[in-house]
């Protein structure tokens, strides 16, 4: 793989190689430039002649599985990431491609976890050549050292549909956890024991691999309704136990944030949308599941009863508490991309009103249309966010690459773009002069929330107008951020990165947005 | 014989916070950092603890430097406390330049509604605690220390006066009893403090003895605006003397009551109708007024228990409390809310100084509304409703123009 490839300055100004491995690149051409030419992916034409007309396509084991798909050296698997740290079934599986003797497998996974660090260790002798998707934790860690052999390329859930529906890349095997699935393959995670709510995040893989295996630990007579992934698209299936770790794949409960700092942020959130005149009778809004975004989502619940207003639909990540909203009335439907309790997948098997919903139907940028555009407000997370609104999520201040995109550039669409964030956190300035690594570009972000005070995007002047006399506490960016830089005793100093290039962020159309550079030596990190 | 000392808390998940071992060596100072935030402070880190050394006149011994992302201020004042420890002998100080929102002063009489406890060895919570908008802050150097780091907590907080933005908030230091306590006054007097919290007074002497080294040190350091006092009564003695405790310096603009200790001093448990700690805290009520002073009411220690404070505070509210003490952020709007006056007395307030100024615009001694007179003590409360509703939010600073 080449590790310096020749790097071109995109529309961003930021430097991205024109080739990752081995396969040509466009630079980012700004929002909505990039026009897409020619048809999709076409997987091979199949033939019933080849599947058992019982319907039953069940074999005795993974090895059985990957060997009747034809796994060979250089091929690309892929998986889901629905069982989040939960997850068992992948490393089972790389295991068993290295018992077969088979080398160089990529693993295209729409998201790799901590608990995904054995991967590592099959990376370093030759099975896996390398993994492509968000590199979560250790293997973040080792990707950002430099010695992943590939690049890493970060995808936003939008941008990995678009990259396989494109045939940017190309998946040989796909091998999907199914927490209940039928012989023939159809499948669904809204029930089981190790149910996970939703299995959008392999839909893609169902749909355009050459070949697909369902592996389940519940086996249901056929059929099994409803189905996410369709049996039509289905090679084998493979019954296991084991396959996912309940207490990890969802909480019991959805613990609220109890620090204060994050609980006025998120009621200054809640407040904003309010002045702005966002919330509103049939308005629509996202919000994660993480702490702050969670809290916004019960301070929001409590204005809209307070004015007798009722969303139309609201996004989830769902919890417990936006299910309590669309069970109160509060909201007509919820259109959800995960579930992450109890609570929600409950929600989503037995309410019809709880509606799944797939990266093609939600984010999509290569299609014609999709949902994130049409919400009234997205409330995001950061890591880093410029005077000038761009925005980062994969790296820390330090360089190092811990996070993935997820659905993030995706939501930027929205038609307000919250980022909710403290301002600094033990010494590192969340605020910065320039973002260590492009992951959103500044003009599809409007407010910036730190319980410091609000700033809004300048292009945004509606929304400066709308909450003008609102009472809330309205600043320039500039000025928090050097309020900040004074509480940490000055404007950092800048990370000295390698100028060896280990990975590249995807703008959703598929362009390179920006590149994640080395770190330098060993850092005094955590 | 090298002598080593770390100062800053233990374990791995600190926090905005350091540790900092110095070994008393012959050999010129050697420094060794490790920092969580290396890539982005290092170099600045490096200067700062040989500006630190400098200042403290260190040339020879160990530094070594386990960082966690603390502030500037806490830094040095880790550092100084490491080095005091194994050198006592030193004199010299490493104070941070004092900030300007760092120099306001306060007043006799303002709104003390809430007051936030941030213990003394935790920088963390100081960063953020003004945002919350407590009525005052107390940097603690009593009870929520361990003995082992009062000392070391001596630095933080002298440092946290000079550095830290607590956005308007009286800035109040609970000290030690007895020596300690004298002693801790060397370290926040000249950095202006506002309101020293004496805690277990039982007599109008430990008053006395404050307020003279206050007045002593103050002195030497140059500092015109008075240090004012705040003692916390804690025993049934100090109960039983709440007057004379009350009444012991001109200094005083406040008398609190300590619950917990107080219950335990009597011998009974502390329970949630508070029955056992009634006349305790009427008798503050009383001393308090009697002696002009505001009367605070002490902590509800249950912080998940929304409710329950809320109820604790109406009755301190009935009793005649001017505010309660707080211990955790989430505490303060639920103990304003509670404290705000009502409408309707928002209204009787609004009515009786509307009265008061037709009364003095007619040159009249007598306020009255209709045929009924209102006492001069009434007038005052009302005016204090009225500044307590507009500093709440219940009511526009220019209502006067409105109703007229």
């Amino acid at each position: 793989m080449a590790k310096n490839p020749t790097l071109v300055r995109n529309f961003a100004g930021r430097f991205v190689p024109t080739e990752v491995n081995s396969v040509p690149q466009v630079p980012y051409q700004g929002v909505g430039k990039y026009r897409p030419k020619g048809g999709k992916a076409s997987p091979p034409i199949h033939t019933c002649s080849d599947y058992p007309p019982d319907g039953n396509k069940v074999v005795g084991s993974l090895k059985e599985a990957l060997e009747k798909c034809g796994l060979r050296d250089g091929m690309t698997i892929s998986s889901h990431h629905h069982f989040r740290n939960g997850d068992l079934l992948m490393n089972q599986v790389f295991n068993v491609v290295a018992e077969m003797g088979v080398k160089n497998v990529r693993w295209f996974p729409s998201a790799a976890f901590p608990c995904h660090e054995p991967m590592i260790e099959l990376m370093k002798n030759g099975v896996i050549s390398w993994v492509e998707g968000s590199l979560n934790g250790p293997l973040g860690r080792f990707a950002s050292k430099g010695s992943m052999n590939g690049l890493a390329v970060l995808r936003s859930h939008g941008g990995r549909w678009q990259a396989v529906q494109d045939g940017e890349v190309h998946i040989d095997i796909a091998v999907l956890a199914a927490p209940t699935a039928d012989p023939f393959g159809n499948a669904t995670g809204d029930r089981g024991p190790s149910a996970c709510g939703l299995l959008g995040f392999g839909l893609v893989d169902s749909l355009y691999a050459d070949h697909v295996i369902i592996v389940t630990d519940n086996l249901v007579p056929f059929p099994s309704v409803p189905w996410q992934i369709q049996g039509q698209n289905v090679d084998v299936v493979v019954v296991m136990e084991n396959i996912g770790d309940p207490g990890k794949i969802v909480s019991g409960t959805t613990q609220l944030t109890r620090s204060p700092d994050r609980l006025i942020i998120a009621e200054q959130t809640a407040k904003f949308v309010r002045a702005a005149g966002i919330m509103k009778h049939n308005f629509s809004f996202q919000a994660g599941a993480g702490g702050t975004s969670l809290a916004f989502a019960i301070y929001l619940k409590d204005l809209m009863k307070e004015a007798g207003v009722k969303a139309r639909f609201i996004r989830g990540g769902s919890t417990k508490y936006l299910v309590e909203m669309l069970d109160e009335g509060l909201t007509d439907y919820i259109l959800d991309g995960q579930t992450f309790d109890l609570n929600g997948i409950g929600s989503i098997r037995d309410n019809p009103n709880h509606v799944d919903t797939s990266p093609f139907t939600s984010y999509n940028w290569h299609g014609k249309g999709n949902f994130a555009s049409m919400v009234d407000v997205v409330v995001l997370g950061a890591t880093e966010v410029d005077v000038n609104f761009n925005a980062n999520v994969v790296t820390h201040s330090d360089g190092m690459l811990l996070h993935g995109i997820g659905g993030w550039q995706n939501c930027l669409f929205s038609k307000c773009t919250i980022l909710p964030i403290p301002s600094f956190r033990n010494r590192i300035p969340i605020l910065v002069d320039r973002v260590t690594t492009l992951c959103g570009p500044g003009e599809l972000i409007d407010v910036v929330i730190t319980e410091r005070g609000i700033a809004i995007n300048p292009k945004r002047e509606d929304l400066i107008a709308a909450t003008n006399n609102s009472g809330l506490p309205i600043r320039p960016i500039e000025e928090i951020k050097i309020e900040v830089d004074e509480l940490c005793g000055g404007a950092p100093e800048k990370p000295e990165l390698a100028d060896e290039v280990i990975g590249i962020v995807k703008w959703v159309d598929g362009t390179v947005l920006d590149s994640v550079y080395k770190i330098k030596g060993e850092n005094n990190e955590r | 014989m090298a002598r080593t000392f770390t100062v800053g808390p233990k374990g791995d998940k600190i926090r905005s916070d350091l540790r900092v071992t110095y070994s008393t060596t012959r050999q010129p100072l050697t420094i060794k950092i490790h920092s969580t935030v290396a890539t982005l402070y290092g170099k600045s880190l490096s200067e700062q603890v040989k500006v630190v050394s400098s200042d403290l006149g260190i040339d020879s011994g160990k530094l070594v430097i386990d960082d966690f992302g603390a502030v500037p201020f806490v830094v040095a004042a880790r550092i100084e406390a490491a080095v005091k420890a194994a050198r006592p002998g030193i004199k010299e100080q490493s104070l941070p330049p004092i900030k300007p929102f760092c120099s306001g002063k306060t007043k006799r009489n303002r709104f003390r509604r809430s007051r936030l406890y941030i213990p003394g060895d935790q920088p963390k919570l100081m960063l953020n605690a003004g945002i919350h908008k407590p009525d005052a802050v107390i940097l603690d150097l009593e009870d929520s220390i361990a003995p082992a780091e009062k000392e070391a907590s001596r630095f933080v907080v002298r440092n946290a006066l000079r550095s830290v933005d607590f956005f308007g908030a009286e800035r109040m230091v609970r000290i030690n009893q007895s020596d300690l306590g004298q002693e801790d006054l060397a370290f926040v007097v000249p950095h202006n403090v506002h309101v020293i919290l004496i805690p277990k007074v039982e007599t109008s002497e430990q008053v006395k003895e404050i307020d003279e080294r206050i007045a002593t040190i103050r002195h030497e350091c140059g500092r015109n605006d008075p240090v004012y006092l705040m003692p916390i009564i804690e025993t049934a003695r100090g109960v039983m003397k709440a007057l004379e405790i009350a009444e012991a310096s001109p200094n005083n603009i406040a008398m609190a009551i300590g619950l917990e200790d107080y219950t335990a001093d009597i011998g009974v448990q502390r329970t949630e109708k508070g029955r056992e700690s009634f006349l305790a805290r009427s008798m503050i009520v009383n001393a308090a007024r009697a002696a002009g002073i505001q009367a605070i009411d002490s902590v509800f220690s249950d912080v998940n228990d929304m409710d329950g404070l809320r109820a604790f505070v109406e009755d301190a509210k009935s009793l005649g409390f001017d505010g309660v003490g707080c211990i955790h952020p989430r505490q303060i709007r639920v103990i304003h809310e509670t404290l705000a006056p009502s409408e309707g007395e928002i209204e009787r307030a609004k009515k009786i100084v509307l009265a008061f100024d037709e009364a003095r615009k007619k040159g009249l001694g007598v306020v009255s509304i209709g045929s009924k007179m209102i006492d001069a003590p009434v007038v005052k409360r009302a005016l204090r409703t009225v500044d307590l509703a507009i500093a709440t939010g219940k009511l526009k600073k220019s209502w006067k123009r409105r109703e007229s």
